[in-house]
């Protein structure tokens, strides 16, 4: 009987594979796929033999994603859609969606976004990194929002073979070859060696401070942004009191402030984090005894109407360094004009642009180095590296973008603002 | 047998050592510290006094927990969201507007106790819907699935309220009447603060009377003590659970609203580190014990305040203050390994441990 039972099962098995390898003709499939992924070399060797007549010969060094008839082409992005930064990251989406859609069919082919969440965090960035390249679909990716999540991310679709455009990584370590860079990674947000130093600069020749103390939290672009900050301003001959740094989800802010007025106190405070700490470290400085006068400053992070509500009156006169978001380009009024009319409302935080030039920066490359094969359409993994690699003159809403060969590719206009009356005035250089 | 206690041994040696390390690292950072002294003594009462501050809201919401525990044994992880829903509704309903058209500035006390009063409501009000929706059904199963149960109420209404106000961080406005510091006893301290160690203080000893003195009050500790014999003596168990679930709210409610007036800032994810850390000082004080709450809430407040600057600057750590949470959760492990049942909480037996 329970042979009998066995033999049935065993049959079953059989049959499921037999189906499962015939479905597996439909599915797009890696025609060479890596060595990183002998996942996905099952599907791919049978593929071939059912679609017999595929005249197209992948000679990409590491390996070619086919969409056949009819299916869309698949970007991924991963940015921050959960938890207190979701701003920033549903505010890039936008500007992916955006890109795709005045994109439109690339090579005859529709475009799907596969959505996932960098959660801001190391930990989201390993989750979302292995669930893309486990996709072997998927072309591109546009992300990750928060360097933190980036330096993972970045690290596992390497290995794999994809490519990564970035629109709000900004951490200097991402695109440095002795630190957290991997081939394949590419971003069209500035480097932050340049906010920093532009910070520093506009600290002593501006404002004419001389001592400063400047606060993280221990994410990769709040502390990489200080610490850029820090060396500059004591290059320029400026003293810093105090480099300090809170926690994500801190309240409480004053044994922080109290440690720094103890230390000084400094004339400028520096801090790049996010809006929730920001707001808390703006109002407590005000609050804290011997921080009454000092010259309060924070960093894009902090770019956004959620931001100045949040810093409330507390946050008057203060300053931010940013990227310059005066695009004077017909683009960008479509773009804003397009946006308002999808979402209905304004653009919530910095890096909308960034991540519309970063989707048209993949989908541009596909279109490039895309094979049309009858109805089918070929893309070389390896070949997209090298196009994106080439990226040159590409004139995007952020800039003329130019890639260089570790994967810097914004056109950075850094600018420092104040806020009056709750708006930011650009009021340097 | 042997083998076996060897085994204690080399367990009790590890403790040991394991104590022993942090109170000298503890002693040694103090030390250097003082002998460096880089804080003014204003410094140090400024700092204390935050501590004192942060301890109260811990406290308010740690109480939460700590009913909620004694009456059905298990941890109420959607708690932290109790906190966080009824403020977040009060701001944007009730203090938002009435700040723009001047009333709360014209009439603060009026004013605060409204808010005041729909953030407890609302507060209850979810409180007593997750009871009733996700965790009465499971009254009877084993201990983890109400537990895992509330970790999904918990996920379930932060991202309720995110889809219903907004990821946006939002601001509580400022009231002009406790902007500024007051001097007692020759010291300096916010109003804000000292609003939320005062209010705090008459919360817990009106939750202590209610629920020792009041008849209420014995229902609700008679269904802590053994559900079955209370349902034989007449009490309405599920009211008395109810009744525990609307107190731990109110409490959650009123940290709410003095959240807000001190850090002015709220969000829909606010609620999860401070319903973390309030069960931290739950356990701390003794879980199912009122003023080891309490007292719990206020140790951990301080510590967290006070111990980057006294323990760990001496000791010549970079960023002292990003260690906070290190500090407040070794001192969870110190008191528990000398205390198990926590600073004030009684030997359990074994049927509630």
């Amino acid at each position: 009987m329970s042979k009998r039972l066995l033999a049935i099962f065993a049959m079953l098995l059989v049959a499921s594979m037999v189906l499962a390898a015939c479905g597996g003709g439909a599915a797009p499939a890696e025609e060479a796929p890596m060595e990183e992924a002998p996942a996905e070399e099952a599907p791919a060797e049978e593929a071939p033999a059912e679609e017999a007549p595929a005249m197209f010969e992948c000679t990409d060094e590491i390996g070619c994603v086919t969409y056949y008839a009819d299916e869309p082409i698949r970007i991924a992005s991963a940015l921050v859609v959960s938890g207190p930064n979701t701003d920033l990251g549903m505010d890039s989406q936008r500007g992916v969606e955006l890109a795709m859609e005045f994109k439109g069919d690339v090579l005859g082919h529709a475009v799907e976004l596969q959505a996932e969440d960098d959660g801001c965090s190391a930990e989201g960035g390993q989750a979302a990194g292995q669930k893309i390249v486990s996709d072997p679909t998927i072309i591109g990716i546009i992300g990750t929002s928060c360097s933190g999540a980036g330096v993972p991310m970045s690290k596992i679709m390497s290995d794999a073979g994809y490519v990564m455009v970035s629109p709000s990584n900004t951490s200097p370590a991402l695109t440095d070859a002795d630190s957290a860079w991997n081939p394949g990674y590419y971003r069209t947000a500035h480097n932050d060696k340049v906010q920093g130093k532009a910070m520093a600069e506009f600290a002593i020749d501006v404002l004419g401070v001389t001592s400063a103390a400047a606060i993280h939290d221990g994410d990769p672009y709040t502390e990489g942004l200080a610490r850029v900050f820090a060396d500059n301003f004591e290059a320029l001959g400026g003293t810093i009191v105090e480099f300090t740094a809170v926690n994500k989800g801190d309240t409480d802010m004053r044994p922080v402030l109290t440690a720094v007025a103890a230390a000084g106190p400094p004339e400028l405070i520096y801090y790049p984090v996010f809006t929730a700490e920001g707001g808390f470290l703006t109002k407590q400085a005000k609050e804290v005894a011997g921080l009454e006068e000092t010259i309060l400053s924070a960093a894009d992070g902090m770019i956004s109407p959620a931001a100045v509500e949040a810093v409330g009156e507390a946050g008057e006169g203060m300053y931010f360094s940013g990227p310059d978001l005066g695009f004077e380009n017909e683009l960008y009024t479509t773009f804003l004009e397009k946006h308002t009319e999808v979402y209905g409302i304004d653009p919530t935080s910095v890096f909308h642009s960034h991540a519309f030039d970063a989707a048209n920066m993949i989908l541009g490359c596909v279109e490039e180095v895309g094979v049309v094969d009858g109805e089918d359409l070929h893309v070389g993994r390896q070949a997209m590296r090298d196009c994106l690699d080439a990226t040159s003159g590409f004139d995007g809403i952020t800039g003329t973008l130019t890639c260089n060969e570790y994967g810097d590719c914004a056109d950075p206009q850094i600018t420092v603002s104040q806020l009056t009356a709750g708006e930011y005035e650009p009021i340097w250089p | 047998m042997q083998e076996r206690i060897k085994q204690i041994d080399f367990l009790g040696l590890v403790l040991w050592i394991f104590r022993t390390a942090i109170i000298v690292s503890m002693l040694w950072g103090t030390i250097a510290t003082l002998m460096d002294n880089p804080y003014s003594a204003r410094a140090w009462t400024d700092t204390i006094v935050a501590g004192i501050a942060q301890g109260s809201l811990y406290a308010l919401i740690a109480i939460g927990y700590t009913l909620v525990y004694g009456v059905l044994f298990m941890i109420n992880f959607a708690h932290g969201e109790f906190f966080m829903s009824g403020i977040m509704t009060a701001t944007i309903f009730i203090a938002q507007p009435m700040s723009a058209s001047g009333y709360l500035d014209r009439h603060p006390v009026i004013g605060i106790t409204v808010i005041a009063v729909v953030t407890m409501l609302v507060s209850v009000g979810i409180a007593n819907l997750t009871e009733r929706i996700a965790y009465r059904p499971l009254r009877g199963a084993p201990r983890l699935v109400p537990l895992i149960t509330a970790i999904g109420a918990s996920f379930f209404w932060q991202y309720f309220f995110q889809g219903l106000y907004g990821s946006e961080v939002k601001a509580f406005p400022q009231i002009e009447v406790i902007v500024g510091k007051v001097n007692i006893a020759g010291i300096e301290i916010l109003k804000s603060q000292v609003i939320v160690i005062i209010v705090t203080i008459l919360m817990l000893a009106g939750l202590y009377f209610f629920v020792v003195k009041t008849k209420t009050g014995k229902s609700i500790r008679a269904a802590a003590e053994n559900k079955d014999v209370a349902r034989l003596m007449g009490i309405d168990v599920d009211r008395a659970i109810t009744l525990t679930f609307t107190l731990g709210a109110s409490m959650a409610g009123i940290a709410g609203v003095l959240y807000a007036l001190v850090f002015r800032q709220i969000h829909f994810f606010m609620g999860f580190f401070p319903g973390i850390k309030a069960f931290t000082a739950a356990v701390l004080g003794g879980i199912g014990s009122i003023p080891g709450a309490a007292l719990g809430g206020l140790f951990l407040g301080i510590f967290e305040s006070v111990g980057p600057g006294l323990f760990l600057e001496g000791l010549g750590v970079p960023s002292p203050h990003q260690l906070k949470d290190v500090i407040a959760f070794t001192m969870l492990v110190l008191v528990l390994i000398f205390r198990p049942q926590g600073i004030l909480g009684e030997a359990l037996a074994e049927e509630k441990a």
